[in-house]
């Protein structure tokens, strides 16, 4: 038995010493790693019941492991807040709906790494006490899970059977009440107003519930194997680990590829040979998230504790940056109506506000009838941050507060292109957009290719291979 | 022994926007420009807590409430 606090270390198996970690046990042919080789690849899950349920909890804080799916919250401060409520057997949630159109990591995860992210969610289980454990995963991947966790259940590693429950395809979908109240047989998926009672509290069937997304349990798997010391070898001192990011530039496709925290995007974009200059606008974080001219940030560490004073955000990892032939406002209003249609219709701010949001930035980007260009169109500035203030923060979920930074950061960060825009009208390629009904920037299921072919290896940065 | 903290809270996926709570709390409760309550955050001054009950309590939705503030 090991000493108090400290986490037994993986026989046999030595923990990776660079970037990649997640990414370093991914199943090949785009399908899952095998139980015998993930156990190969990690070692066994240590048996949790031997080093006690509080021992983990403290491995965990020291870890500094944060939620990966957006929230950026202490995720041992989250499990202490399940572990603390009486009332109730806990359920843990493994949340991969990953309802977010730019980012494709969860289901890399899911689909490739499977048997990770299950340790984690069984870790989880463990460690709370749970009596009910749940991987909640789009439909494109109820199948392959369920046979995943077959698999599991003839080897007989798991505490308890986990279930699959396949999450909606909507935008809202993964946030956290959202998804207790799909799990209690609501209907769609909608989010709950959680502020008099949280779902740590009363979640799924009123008990105390953990949801957490894939990625964060993957990375706590580890911990569970290799220890906070190990963890924290990378990263920076408030953002620990590594993370996986979603990078999509230009018209290639999204790519996953795992950093280091504390990795820039120039590093990043180096590693996936874009070149800066190709990337004058990014959006980091996800559709929730903000837009910076790419000059700007391009030697940010990629880490909330950089981002946030620059009215940044990491969020769920998503990097996004449209073609620099694209006009940034058309990609912002495109964006807005998507968020507006994703909304689940609920509350007054996002049923009332988010479409007037809408149409307001669609006038700043395309014109028209009171519209940049024309005389009225100068008001449109301050009618959208109005806007913005209006919806943030009045929601039951935090949809319209990501829509209102997504659309703040952007006037932020284009002021010189809005001023063009209403001084002389739509610039070109905004013009030639003009009149359609802005597209949803793409459809929920992403096409996920894992890595890229790095052409000038940066130290600390990692791809996976094909 | 004076009665404890309060805040006044709304669950906008119940409220429908029918004011009633702007009309009897003005003075906490103000209308966006959908008739839509916005609600000041902080804890509510003692003097207007039988205000506050009154606007819970005509709610057509129920959908405001007042609970302890946490301080």
């Amino acid at each position: 038995m090991s000493p108090a606090g400290t986490v037994d270390r993986v026989a046999g198996v030595a923990p990776p010493s660079g970037a990649v970690r997640l990414l370093a046990g991914l199943g090949q042919r785009g399908g899952p790693l095998t139980l015998a080789d993930h156990q190969a690849r990690w070692g066994v899950l240590p048996d949790p019941a031997r080093r006690g349920r509080s021992a983990f909890l403290d491995e965990l804080h020291r870890s500094g492991l944060r939620g990966h799916g957006g929230a950026w919250f202490p995720a041992a401060v989250k499990w202490e807040a399940v572990a603390a409520r009486r009332l109730g057997r806990p359920v843990v949630v493994a949340n991969g709906s990953e309802g977010e159109p730019a980012s494709g990591k969860d289901r890399l995860l899911v689909r490739r790494a499977p048997h990770l992210v299950i340790d984690g969610l069984m870790v989880a289980a463990e460690t709370l006490g749970a009596s009910r454990a749940v991987l909640y995963v789009p439909a494109s991947e109820a199948r392959h899970v369920s046979e995943v966790l077959r698999e599991r259940r003839r080897a007989g590693i798991d505490p308890l059977d986990a279930e699959v429950v396949v999450s909606p395809e909507r935008f809202v979908a993964g946030e956290e009440s959202a998804v207790t109240a799909h799990l209690d047989g609501g209907p769609g998926a909608l989010p709950r107003f959680t502020a008099v009672t949280p779902v740590y509290r009363k979640g799924v069937d009123g008990r105390p519930t953990l949801v957490q997304n894939v990625e964060t349990l993957a990375h706590a798997a580890l911990i569970a194997r290799f220890g906070a010391a190990w963890f924290r070898s990378v990263g920076t001192e408030e953002s620990p680990g590594t993370a996986l990011l979603t990078v999509t530039a230009g018209t290639a496709g999204p790519r996953v590829i795992e950093v280091p925290f504390g990795a820039t995007l120039r590093s990043v974009w180096s590693a996936l040979g874009v070149s800066p200059g190709d990337a004058p606008a990014v959006l980091l974080g996800g559709y929730g998230g903000t837009w910076t001219p790419g000059a700007r940030i391009l030697d940010v560490p990629l880490v909330e504790e950089h981002l946030r004073p620059l009215g940044a955000t990491f969020g769920a990892g998503v990097v996004l940056a449209p073609p620099p032939t694209s006009c940034p406002l058309a990609e912002v209003a495109a964006i807005a109506a998507y968020l507006e249609r994703e909304g689940a219709g609920q509350c007054g701010p996002c049923v009332y506000g988010l479409p007037a949001l809408a149409d307001a930035t669609a006038s700043l980007a395309f014109g028209g009838p009171g519209g940049a260009g024309g005389p009225a169109g100068g008001g449109l500035p301050a009618r959208i941050f109005e806007l913005c203030d209006s919806v943030d923060g009045r929601g039951a979920c935090h949809h319209p507060d990501g829509a209102a930074r997504m659309v703040r950061s952007a006037l932020l960060a284009f002021g010189d292109h809005v001023d063009q825009h209403l001084r002389i009208g739509p610039c070109p390629p905004a013009a030639a957009r003009a009149g359609r009904r802005p597209p949803a920037p793409r459809p929920p299921a992403v096409r996920v290719q894992a890595g890229g072919t790095p052409r000038a290896r940066v130290p600390g940065v990692g791809g996976a291979r094909r | 022994m004076s009665r404890a903290a309060i805040r006044v809270v709304v669950d906008p996926t119940a409220c429908d926007g029918y004011g009633t709570c702007a009309e009897l709390l003005p003075e906490w409760i103000e209308a966006d420009e959908w008739g839509f309550p916005v609600v000041r955050r902080e804890a509510l001054p003692a003097h207007l807590a039988d205000h506050a009950e009154r606007a819970v309590h005509a709610c057509p939705r129920m959908a405001i409430r007042t609970v302890r503030a946490r301080d």
